[in-house]
């Protein structure tokens, strides 16, 4: 897989990866200029069917976006777990969008539209950014008084193909057809409601929508990436680093990390819930394995300064979880060397002896017997090792490129 | 007047649409990240809030995020995308010669009352935008592109609040 996203404050340093997003600024600034988004009047048009401008110019951008993304990701070029999806959060997102309705029939503007507005001298539009940024002024100085709501249904990274359990494929070229049919439709609503013909569809229209609709079919029949494919196309690199024991980390460097207040570790134990119940280090996150692929993508969402370590009572289920948390494209994973069973002769001597060891176990079993569920109310759940001895060969390395955690608005 | 015979018609929407959808593709493609509009505003009223009344940042949580501390608010990708925007509708302007000092509004209502509706409008826009955590661009635009459920609900949303007032407002703008 090629390198994604491009490391662009590597290449230009951390204010000169800036310039890259100031040039695709003009060029979408340019864009809303050429389509008319600068005149208000042209806007409202829109929802008195006059000039349907802006639902023809926004549908067609994102039937055309989304092709190619889903296309660029069909052929490994683009890494769509790695995308920005903006989070759903559901009843927040449907009143604020229904304030910004009305806002846009009364303002003529949205706020993208009303900047080139103003770049070519729209009073109106320079008075609308105006009444933006009192807007978001008044956000930030009342959001505290419904800070519940605003962090209320909360969905995380939620797809339309998940929603309609259906796959990427089907849900991308569905949506470009009916995107289709709805521009025939805007373009007869408009010749109704003007009462004159309208100039009506260029030529390169139908052989443009055809094309649309052939790479749709092609992203289609290739399909996404499934974890499989992912790890495949990662799998050689990773496995050299899984037999090089590059990603095992001892249980004095768990510890280390775990007590460095400017890392955030995620222990993820994946082993069957009894075991977990009897014995799991303070603060594991309990994932059985065949739930870890839906949970990494939540924890996409976690600081980048954060390390997740895997862990079972060998290191069987363990590797099996890194490799699909690795095929997910989730950074800085590791896998706690020895598992739970060597964190536990580590830090459990004076609490297991020898008679509570389990003899000729199966691999990945625990190999202790606790006579109750002591959870991480066990002392060896969150042992204080005297740091001056921890020695430990250092394997972690921190990895910060990771999915872009706010999208155009945060 | 002379201006506006002279303006370049704009570009057929469909034409537009394809370039934005490209200009959005390769924003995801070389990015990972979006377009966007309100965050940058934000942003940059941050910084002038930060500039005046420095105590007051530090204060609201959903400030403090932003601007508390050492954090400058300037330090992030979508101002410099919102900049460039900017510049972008000034060179098309320029370009297709519709540079013009004017107030585009039905001919029913008095300038001041649309710059009344502006202000009103735009408060309500930027009020909304933060609450749906982004705008026409970062919600509905890029992220309908990448087929996110909120951002279709709340592309929706958005064409149901402005279809049930037009009525209302029918004389500010025909």
């Amino acid at each position: 897989m090629a390198t994604f996203p491009l490391p662009l404050a590597d290449l230009l340093g951390h204010w000169g990866s800036y310039v890259i997003y100031a040039v695709i600024g003009v060029a979408f600034g340019m864009t809303l200029e050429s389509a008319g988004f600068g005149n208000s009047k042209l806007l409202a048009a829109q929802f008195y069917f006059k000039d349907m401008r802006v639902f023809k110019v926004m549908f067609t951008a994102i039937i055309v976006a989304m092709t190619l993304v889903f296309l660029s990701s069909a052929l490994g070029l683009l890494d769509y777990n790695l995308i920005w999806v903006p989070p759903t959060y559901l009843w927040p997102g449907i009143v604020g969008g229904l304030i910004m309705g009305v806002g846009f029939i009364i303002g003529g503007f949205c706020p993208g539209t009303s900047l080139v507005g103003l770049a070519t001298g729209k009073i109106d539009a320079v008075i609308f950014v105006l009444g933006v940024l009192f807007g978001i002024y008044m956000f930030g100085e009342t959001v505290g008084n419904f800070a519940t709501f605003f962090d209320s249904s909360n969905m995380g990274r939620f797809t339309l193909p998940e929603l309609f359990n259906s796959s990427y494929g089907v849900v991308v070229i569905s949506i470009v057809v009916v995107a289709l049919m709805l521009f025939v439709v805007a373009e007869k609503v408009e010749g109704m409601v003007n009462g004159t013909p309208q100039p009506g569809l260029p030529g390169w229209s139908k052989p443009a929508a055809g094309a649309l609709v052939a790479l749709a079919a092609v992203a289609l029949i290739i399909g996404q990436p499934s974890s499989e494919d992912r790890w495949q196309s990662i799998a050689s690199e990773s496995q050299v680093k899984l037999d090089e024991r590059a990603v095992q980390i001892s249980s004095a460097e768990f510890i280390k990390y775990r007590d460095d207040t400017k890392i955030k570790i995620i222990p993820l134990d994946v082993r069957e819930e009894r075991y977990f119940n009897q014995f799991h280090l303070r603060g594991a996150v309990h994932v059985p394995l065949d739930e870890v692929q839906e949970k990494a993508r939540e924890l996409q969402f976690e600081p980048a300064n954060t390390v997740f370590v895997t862990m079972s009572n060998d290191e069987a289920a363990a590797t099996e979880a890194w490799k699909i948390l690795k095929a997910e494209s989730l950074p800085n994973v590791y896998i706690l060397d020895g598992g739970v069973n060597a964190w536990l002769k580590e830090y459990a001597s004076d609490n297991l002896g020898e008679e509570d060891r389990v003899h000729n176990r199966q691999e990945d079993q625990l190999a202790y017997r606790f006579n109750a569920a002591t959870g991480s109310r066990h002392p060896a759940a969150e042992p204080e090792p005297d740091f001056i001895n921890l020695k430990y060969e250092p394997k972690i390395i921190l990895e910060l490129k990771r999915a872009p955690t706010s999208g155009g608005c945060g | 007047m002379n201006q506006i015979s002279r303006a370049r018609p704009y570009m057929n929407p469909y034409l537009a649409g394809t370039l934005l959808g490209i200009v959005l593709f390769l924003a995801f493609f070389i990015t990972g990240s979006g377009l966007g509009a309100s965050g940058g505003l934000n942003r940059l009223l941050v910084y002038v809030q930060n500039e005046v009344n420095p105590e007051h940042i530090d204060q609201v949580a959903y400030l403090l995020k932003m601007a508390g501390g050492n954090a400058n608010p300037l330090d992030s990708w979508i101002v410099f995308l919102t900049i460039g925007t900017i510049f972008g509708g000034l060179i098309s302007g320029l370009i297709g010669r519709r540079m013009k000092f004017e107030t585009n509004k039905g001919p029913q209502i008095s300038n001041g009352s649309r710059w009344i509706m502006a202000f009103i409008g735009g408060a309500l826009m930027g009020y909304g935008a933060r609450l749906a955590r982004g705008c026409t661009s970062g919600q509905a635009l890029s992220g309908g592109a990448v087929l996110s459920v909120g951002s279709w609900a709340f592309m929706f949303a958005v064409f149901a609040g402005a279809y049930a007032l037009a009525y209302f407002f029918r004389k500010a703008w025909n």
